[in-house]
Formats: C-alpha cells, structure tokens, sequence
C-alpha cells in the first residue's frame, strides 16, 4: 500500500460509526431537554454555572464528533479554536469597556 | 503511472504542504472568522437586550416551548448531515442524497419557525426600529437564519450535482465541507439558544 493510499484511508477510517453518532445525538438531545427544564424549575444559585456549562458540552461534542475535530488533523483544531478565542477575547473586552459584568 | 497520479489529484482535491486539503483548511479558516462575526452579534444582543425604550419586553414575547422544538430540529438536522458525510465516505450516493433531502427539510423546517417567530413578534409590536433590543434581537437571529437558509441552498445543490454526477473532486469531501459548514450554523443556534433564550435579560 502506498504512503498516498494510507493517508487517504487514514483519513476516511476516522470518526464514529453511524450508531456512535445517533448516540451523541441522543446524548445532545438530553442535554437540550435538561436546557430547557432550567425555564421551568427553579435551580437557584445554580441555574446560569449549569446552563453555561451544558452550552459548553454541547458545543465541544458537536464540533469534536459531529465536525471529526477530534479525530481530524489539530491544524483544523488551531485554526478553528484560534478563531473562537480571538472572538471571546476580542468580545469580553468589548463587553467589559461596556462595564456589562458589573451587576 | 502519470494517469495514475492524475486521476489520485483529481479524487482528493489539491492538498498543501501540510498534506492536508486546501479546501478543508480554508473552510475551518473561514469558520473561524465566523465566530469573529457571530461574537459581535452575540455581544451585541448582550449589551443590548435589556434597552427597551418601546414595545415589548424580551420575557413577554419569547415563546420557550416553540423554540425548544426548532432547536431540537436543528439539532437532529446534524446528526443526519453527519449520516449524510459518512454515506458519501462509503460511497453510497443514494443514502448520501437521501440524508442530505432530509437534512434540508429539517433546516427549512427551522427557517419556517423563525419566519413564524418573527411574524408573531412583529404583530406583538417588536419591530426592527421598535428598541435596541428588537434590532439587536433581529439582527442576531436574522443572520443566523440567513446562514441556515444559505446551508439548505448549498445541500440542496450538492445533491443535484451528485445526481447528475457532475462532481470532478473527492465526492466526500464535498460532502464533508458542507457538513462542516452546517454543523457550524448548529454550534451558533446552541449559544443563541441558550445566551438569547434561556438566560433572562
């Protein structure tokens, strides 16, 4: 087999089989379902730490299985996370000039 | 051998240095210069959604259950473009296109609620002018919906040219950088949907 041959399969043998991915799926949609019992019960200190934190899993588990990030070359991890941490950067700033974090 | 070597270029698309496709290392270039405009979006809404001068309020209009339902949609809507890529993968263009239909049905199923969304605001007196909220608020879900609708268009013209088999690339990887494209319209609507809709101005 040659060194192009090995890559290319290399590269198609990466990611979940397609029960895996229903999985994370169903995975996701439990998280959702947990999102929006927050609207209806009362969970007090706790409630935004939980809804953040759930946002977070969401996002990583989408763009880790569902984009291959996990399993693709961490060139398309550096590109995409540099991107995100400008913008967080770039924004919490923004928001902070706009004292937005001061109750 | 030449043959051979043209015929390998043509299947998996011209790659850099890297060994890695250009194609894929534009798209997650490009992806992340998204996040660039949807921060500022986003950022926006935040500062804003508390200023309603006029109409109104954000907790009086938003309907949580309604929405739940259109994430749930676009949620599922990335599950089946994930199907979608790993049937191109495997070579099967008849899943391929059947998962791609179904993925645009779900994204025009969104973009239905959003319309109806909008609708319902608007004749509830949330207008684009009506507040900084409203205009924040519209601007912030109206860029993601064009992103979406612009997403239905793209699969919807992937499974065209699948068909008609007019394709001179790596097929899956096609496939694959509109799934990633897709896929990224979801990650926006996770944060809207809990920045924008859950969290209480």
């Amino acid at each position: 087999m040659s060194a192009a041959t090995e890559q290319h399969t290399d590269s198609h043998d990466h990611g979940l089989t397609d029960a895996g991915y229903i999985k994370i799926a169903l995975i996701l949609a439990a998280i959702t379902a947990l999102e929006v019992s927050t609207y209806y019960i009362d969970f007090g200190a706790l409630f935004m730490p939980l809804l953040l934190g759930m946002m977070v899993v969401k996002f990583v588990m989408v763009v880790s299985y569902f984009m291959h990030l996990k399993f693709d070359n961490k060139i398309f991890s550096f590109l995409f996370y540099v991107g995100l941490a400008l913008a967080l950067f770039c924004y919490i700033v923004a928001l902070a000039t706009f004292k937005f974090f001061i109750a | 051998m030449a043959d051979v070597a043209v015929h390998h270029e043509a299947d998996h698309g011209h790659h850099s240095s890297t060994g890695l496709s250009n194609n894929k290392l534009a798209m997650w270039l490009f992806l992340g210069s998204e996040c660039l405009l949807f921060g500022g979006l986003i950022s926006t809404y935040m500062l804003y959604r508390g200023r309603v001068s006029n109409g109104p309020h954000p907790s009086a209009i938003y309907d949580i259950p309604f929405t739940s339902v259109s994430s749930f949609v676009l949620l599922m809507s990335s599950l089946t473009m994930v199907l979608a890529v790993t049937s191109a993968q495997r070579g099967d263009d008849k899943k391929t296109n059947l998962w791609l239909i179904v993925t645009a049905l779900l994204g025009a199923t969104f973009i239905g609620g959003q319309v109806y969304e909008f609708t319902t605001f608007y004749r509830e007196g949330l207008g684009f002018t009506t507040s900084l909220f409203g205009s924040s608020f519209y601007a912030l879900t109206g860029f993601h919906g064009v992103h979406v609708s612009v997403g239905v268009i793209f699969l919807l013209s992937t499974m065209g040219i699948i068909k008609k088999n007019r394709i001179t690339g790596n097929k899956a990887e096609v496939v694959e950088l509109i799934g990633l494209y897709w896929h990224f319209v979801d990650i926006v609507w996770i944060v809207i949907f809990t920045l924008v809709y859950l969290i209480p101005a």
